[in-house]
């Protein structure tokens, strides 16, 4: 431990001066009122010090009227002082954070030159996967297959599931309010009017952003980081090409699989509900269902999910080049690519409905 | 700090003692029956080929993986059976610099040299500000303080985050493949500053390296590990004249680079 004492103008420590000791011993110097008007710090009975009781010592004489000197200590100590002397360090203050202004004014700055890059890697990936289509240069083997496997085939159970599910309690909930009118058979219209023309598209993009999204987004970035995508650049292939174009075509194939999957599904829920909640006979809920639904229904809920699906793959793909920095980078980009796809899968899905409307 | 005034004699206390430390991976035995001792205020040298069992053993040490068989004393007390409150009051005045830096990515410099000094100890902020900055004047990091790691270069990196491993003014310092990766100039720098801190701090310091030439400048003992066999232990000058074979050939194929 170490003491003080402030005797004729003179500050005294003894004892030990390290990070234990200073923690209490800096307050209380510094609460002394007799400590403004020192003349100087002798350590004649320091046995020890460490860099915490330094730059203790540097805060002291920075904190006095006027600088005074340290005296009479042993060579060790002295030696410790002249490793850790801090009161020549050049000052350098936090750099300020920017005002309002500034932050929105880089803020639209940004949000314009983002899109522009969006633009220019969308224009980028339709053409190669135009060129693609014939060209199958430039793409590894086989990966067409492998990408549809994993954004199709091994979204199918957690689709069915959720379609499922949604199409239940969708069914469940209005049949307590269709009973109380007997409008029993509508439940058919309503299941089959929300799962084609909104839930199956939206539950389905949403599934498919969270899982490949993110993949896309991630696989990119960390290719990014690793340098892959520059070694790619090196052996002269293009990486949107090599990378994106697959998954691109991949997507493309597989999302109004999957949305009529779970268009299916969704109505095999209702159809539980209305046979054995309802009564209804199969044939009747069938028919009422077939009905109801138009052609133009079911072509714009396939134009839905193919747009869905090229927005979560060039939202990914975008975050995904853009990543700076290591590991946390990564991260980021994941994230972000899976909220921006949703949103604007949602986005999208708003202006379908406007223009169904027309 | 310095609790061992003949830290400069021939007769200073081991700070380290490994007692016939036998590590795995598994099935696979990474390192077989070392016995050694690491001296106070010395820098030890560990030397090996790839996969000699080297990191292995740092990490072994400092438990960071746990032994298979055999003891470990680090200020005379065993650390293979210590529980987990008393190795961290241990491990608080022990350092380690990670092949990569090992900074923490999401907060910048300043604030990855503030989480042990605020962690472990009740400074006052003005006094941890002022250390803060002092240790990173000493690895020449001042302009770098507000700045994140991934905007550092990996010799930037590798100084900030040796200025976290001395944060807390430790007496054992661990250095993994301090010169990996770095040009000659901040390797020699680098040395430097661990020639610094062995004579004014009398820290003891453990380093695995592969860099002959910072090995001239910096070695007081060398440890040579070949397929987790302990197969030299002594000076650099005894070490050029071990009559194993790998020994020599490291050495002979060393210098010529």
């Amino acid at each position: 431990m170490a003491e003080y004492q402030i005797q004729d103008k003179v500050l005294l420590i003894e004892g030990q001066l390290n990070k234990v000791s200073v923690a209490k011993l800096y307050s209380q110097i510094l609460k002394d009122k007799h400590f403004k008007e020192i003349d100087y710090i002798s350590l004649k009975k320091l046995e020890e010090i460490d860099s915490a009781g330094v730059a203790m010592l540097d805060e002291l004489i920075l904190k006095l009227p006027h600088p005074v000197p340290v005296r009479d200590m042993s060579e060790i100590v002295k030696d410790t002082i002249s490793v850790f002397e801090s009161r020549s360090l050049p000052e350098n203050p936090k750099p300020k954070k920017a005002g309002i202004f500034e932050a929105t004014g880089s803020a639209v700055i940004n949000f314009s030159k983002e899109l522009f890059e969006m633009l220019v890697l969308t224009s980028d990936i339709v053409y190669w996967s135009i060129v693609g289509i014939w060209n199958k240069r430039g793409q590894r083997k086989g990966s067409l297959i492998q990408q549809g496997v994993l954004i199709g085939v091994d979204a199918l159970p957690i689709v069915a599931l959720l379609s499922f599910i949604i199409g239940f309690i969708i069914s469940l909930q209005s049949a307590t309010q269709l009973k109380q009118f007997g409008a029993n058979i509508f439940l058919a219209n309503l299941i089959a009017i929300s799962m084609v023309r909104e839930l199956g598209p939206l539950v389905t993009a949403i599934i498919v952003a969270g899982r490949s999204g993110s993949a896309i987004a991630s696989e990119i970035a960390t290719m990014k980081v690793t340098e892959e995508i520059d070694a790619l650049k090196m052996m002269a292939l293009n990486p949107i090409r090599y990378v994106v174009v697959p998954k691109f075509h991949a997507v493309t194939f597989c999302m109004p699989l999957l949305v009529l999957f779970s268009i299916l599904i969704g109505i095999f829920g209702g159809m539980l509900i209305g046979i054995y909640y309802l009564d209804l006979s199969l044939v009747a809920f069938l028919n009422a269902c077939l009905e109801v639904t138009a052609l133009k229904d079911i072509v714009i809920s396939m134009a839905k999910s193919i747009v869905f699906a090229w927005q979560i793959v060039i939202v990914g793909s975008h975050y995904g080049f853009q990543v700076t920095g290591g590991a946390e980078g990564v991260g980021k980009a994941t994230t972000i690519a899976v909220v921006i796809s949703i949103f604007s899968v949602i986005v999208m899905d708003a202006l379908f409905s406007l223009f169904y409307m027309i | 700090m310095n609790k061992n005034k003949n830290s400069g004699s021939k007769l200073a206390n081991p700070v380290i003692e490994v007692r016939n430390l036998v590590a795995k991976y598994g099935e696979r035995t990474i390192l077989d029956d070392i016995s050694l001792d690491i001296y106070q205020g010395e820098v030890t040298v560990i030397l090996g080929s790839s996969g000699g069992g080297k990191t292995t053993f740092l990490k072994n040490i400092i438990r960071l993986n746990q032994p298979y068989s055999g003891s470990v004393k680090i200020f005379n007390e065993e650390v293979t059976q210590m529980d987990e409150e008393t190795f961290a009051r241990i491990l608080r005045r022990v350092g380690m610099l990670f092949q990569n830096g090992a900074l923490l990515n999401s907060i910048d410099i300043y604030e990855n040299l503030c989480i042990p000094l605020e962690q472990h100890t009740h400074l006052p902020k003005d006094v941890v500000e002022r250390m803060v900055r002092k240790k990173l004047d000493l690895v020449n990091l001042s302009h770098a303080l507000y700045l994140l790691p991934s905007e550092l270069s990996g010799g930037m990196k590798k100084r900030a985050a040796l200025a976290r491993a001395i944060a807390l003014d430790p007496e054992i310092l661990f250095f993994d493949e301090p010169s990996a990766g770095l040009d000659p100039i901040t390797s020699a720098q680098l040395d430097e500053l661990i020639l610094d801190l062995k004579n004014l701090l009398k820290i003891s310091i453990v380093v695995v390296t592969h860099e002959l030439a910072s090995i001239h400048r910096i070695a007081d003992r060398i440890i040579f590990l070949h397929k987790g066999k302990l197969v030299f232990h002594g000076s650099l000058d005894d070490a050029k004249l071990c009559p194993h074979e790998t020994v020599q050939e490291f050495f002979r194929v060393g210098r010529f680079e």
